[in-house]
């Protein structure tokens, strides 16, 4: 109790000064102590905007432009570092002697080299010096890479597009119903319904048909060079390109390893168990060693999503407009307001950490070890 | 199937010899290894040629650019720029002392050389697991060379040390000083947090708790610009922190909450017996956690510090976001030197820092692979 009340008593004596410091620091130096900033003119442009965004808009819209930028990146990096870290992972474990050896260079290089250099690397060496738009890169399917970015082919809607979603979502919605109305009949009868085969049908048959029906009302904006640069399509900044690139390069290796060892911890005895009761290869991996995998990969691979999304702030150091560099850097520069902003950056990133987290934790109680 | 026509097939008499099987593929040998290991079937077979065709064609290219084609000695830019293709080794020897030293004065460069010589014998003591007196070195690393460091590097005129002011630091020293720092600091912060977050008072645990899991939500680029810019508001003007101090702490604050993870993983790997042992023997708390729990826990988990280290080592990168010359940033301003402009000098110092940063974590890695081995070894016997 005594130990409690003079940690206390240190603490607040700490926290006291503090903030009677501060507030003397700010008052002499002339920062603004509230959050009238919040509503005032920005009066600096930003290359990426997901919402109406202009110079004369205000610093609230400003955060809210970063706030976005930073979600976008993190959203797409994610997925492109799971598809990358399980293809390498499980590629270590190939039994090709040359496919293995090539994943562990993959991984051991790019764990072993910071972040911020690589991505350095690729906007300073590899996007800048590209040539520019009249000598782009063609690339496969109307995609085109210069030193402006990458250019990709863009959907354009037509009317009748969204009678097409709703056929997509109530597909999907269907599809879910009838999985769960199979599982309980093989639960209650051991007969088992083509799930595979209505579901396909039903995610990917109806929606086409009325694709069809409505007269394709979905075409694609192809990017073309007129005059000194690309119109149409759609255009993907370069330091966008790069801290994807980057950010799921990087996360991949450690992605990889993750997924290596929740595979090896696997006992051999498992699959050979499966095999002995008559399971073939597709079904083991499926019903036996997929599930006690994934059990070992959810937690350490939750905490390199949380990375990623962490890591997506070294925007800064490129110029890409994400939350730290557009509200921790232009803003704060240009109002002087650092004990605010900073809090509520570093607020910000806590939120998306716990609703990560708590997202990850979900899944991850579907998946673990039902104890009896 | 009548019984009676199942019958007479079943009878059979062999006349002659069997049919004589080729003897089995053999599994030894150069040419069986290459079929196990790379043509084991269709696909893997598939896969193997693409495989070397993504060396084929990025190996040459990569050793023509580091090595064949690459420039070796120049007095500038000029010869570099007329090769093109290769990297330019010249632009790194003559950036060299840049790159450790920063604008450190030219004549006292040798206080960074006694520190670096310092540091390197100091941590091969601790790193090498058989030398004696190691408690000793750990005692010099962790209290005598942080001060005694800061004062030959920093000057003491009294000592005939001139002040070298922190503006002037940079290259590969600030890293190792940010990184060694942090470690210095980290370690002990850690693993008071850890007791703390298993600390029977819940004052205290609640703040472990919530100081860690606070620092491990937020990037580290936003605490190094709290250490920046709110660090100096927080104490009286005249006591404002260093430039070079602020990320300094900032980098130390952010690793002590992932060595405090670490090390709690440790101290929850220690059997309860141990605790009550100790407790039986009559040692007070204090005593019971520096004697009993705590070598043993650190014992545990000398690769999560280990990789905790690499981690950070990789970080101190981003002190750059707050204006401090660390060495990949005077890789990054040496390349936009006019002088030495060119085509391949970007590549040339990127490749150069990469190559620098790989060395080091992964022989730091490589380290801490065979401490696990050896401890691995001796909790089996």
């Amino acid at each position: 109790m005594l130990y409690q009340a003079g940690f206390l008593l240190v603490l607040g004596f700490l926290a006291v000064t503090a903030v009677i410091n501060v507030r003397a620091n700010m008052q002499a130096r002339g920062i603004p102590m509230d959050f009238s900033f919040w509503d005032n003119t920005a009066g600096f442009d930003i290359n990426q905007a997901l919402v109406p965004y202009s110079a004369l808009s205000t610093y609230g819209q400003a955060f809210l432009v970063g706030l976005l930028n930073t979600l976008l990146v993190a959203a797409i990096g994610l997925v492109l570092t799971t598809i990358i870290g399980f293809a390498i992972g499980i590629a270590r474990l190939s039994h090709n002697w040359i496919v293995a050896r090539l994943a562990m260079i993959y991984v051991e290089t790019l764990r072993n080299v910071p972040l911020l250099l690589q991505l350095l690397f690729w906007y300073n060496a590899v996007l800048k010096p590209l040539p520019g738009p009249r000598q782009s890169l063609s690339l496969p399917f109307s995609i085109y890479l210069n030193n402006r970015g990458l250019f990709i082919p863009a959907p354009v809607f037509a009317s009748g597009a969204e009678w097409f979603a709703l056929a997509f979502v109530f597909g999907l919605l269907a599809a879910f119903l009838f999985w769960l109305f199979a599982h309980k009949r093989q639960v209650q009868t051991g007969k088992r319904l083509p799930v595979g085969l209505v579901t396909t049908i039903l995610i990917i048959g109806m929606p086409l048909a009325v694709f069809f029906l409505a007269w394709q009302p979905l075409s694609f904006s192809y990017p073309e060079l007129k005059g000194f640069n690309f119109m149409g399509g759609w255009r993907l900044l370069p330091e966008f390109v790069t801290l994807l690139l980057g950010l799921s390069l990087y996360t991949a290796a450690f992605i990889a390893e993750i997924v290596r060892a929740g595979i090896e911890a696997v006992p051999a005895g498992q699959s050979e168990a499966a095999a002995a009761l008559g399971l073939p290869r597709k079904l083991a991996l499926r019903y036996v060693i997929v599930p006690q995998a994934l059990r070992v990969i959810i937690p350490p691979l939750t905490s390199q999503y949380l990375n990623l999304i962490k890591n997506s702030s070294l925007a800064v150091f490129i110029g890409y407009p994400d939350l730290v560099q557009v509200f921790a850097g232009t803003v704060l520069n240009q109002t002087g307001a650092a004990v605010q902003i900073i809090c509520i950056t570093m607020a910000v990133y806590l939120v998306i950490s716990l609703a990560t987290s708590f997202a990850m934790n979900l899944f991850n109680r579907r998946m673990a070890l039902v104890e009896r | 199937m009548t019984g009676e026509s199942f019958a007479r097939q079943a009878i059979f008499v062999r006349n002659k010899d069997a049919n004589v099987l080729p003897p089995p593929v053999s599994t030894r040998g150069f040419v069986a290894t290459i079929r196990q290991n790379l043509f084991a079937s269709a696909a893997s077979s598939l896969m193997t040629i693409a495989a070397f065709a993504l060396v084929a064609a990025v190996l040459p290219a990569l050793l023509r650019f580091l090595i064949f084609d690459a420039v070796w000695s120049a007095p500038d830019g000029e010869l570099c720029r007329a090769t093109r293709a290769g990297a330019c080794w010249a632009f790194i020897a003559r950036k060299l002392p840049y790159f450790t030293y920063g604008s450190y004065p030219l004549d006292q460069r040798w206080r960074v050389d006694v520190m670096f010589g310092l540091s390197f014998v100091l941590i091969a003591w601790l790193l090498w697991l058989g030398a004696p007196a190691r408690r000793l070195a750990a005692i010099l690393f962790f209290l005598i060379y942080p001060i005694l460091g800061f004062v030959l590097l920093h000057g003491a005129p009294s000592l005939g040390l001139p002040i070298v002011d922190t503006d002037l630091w940079g290259g590969i020293f600030v890293s190792l000083i940010v990184a060694i720092t942090g470690i210095v600091i980290s370690l002990p912060l850690g693993i008071l947090l850890a007791m703390g977050r298993r600390s029977p008072l819940p004052l205290l645990a609640i703040f472990s708790t919530g100081f860690i899991e606070f620092v491990r939500g937020v990037p580290m680029i936003t605490v190094l610009f709290m250490a920046n810019f709110m660090l100096p508001l927080f104490v009286p003007e005249n006591l404002a922190p260093d430039r070079l101090l602020r990320p300094v702490i900032g980098v130390a604050l952010f690793a002590s909450a992932y060595m405090a993870e670490v090390v709690r993983g440790g101290l929850q790997a220690i059997p309860k017996g141990q605790m009550e042992g100790a407790e039986a023997l009559g040692l007070r708390p204090w005593q019971t956690m520096q004697l009993i729990i705590l070598p043993q826990a650190l014992t545990h988990v000398i690769p999560g510090i280990v990789n905790t280290f690499i981690g950070l080592f990789k970080d101190t990168t981003l002190v750059a976001a707050v204006g401090i010359f660390d060495f990949l940033r005077t890789v990054d301003s040496a390349r936009l030197d006019p002088a030495w402009a060119g085509p391949a000098i970007s590549a040339t110092g990127y490749a150069f820092a990469a190559i620098f940063y790989f060395l080091f974590c992964f022989g730091i890695s490589r380290y801490s692979l065979f401490v696990e081995r050896r401890l691995a070894r001796k909790r089996r016997r």
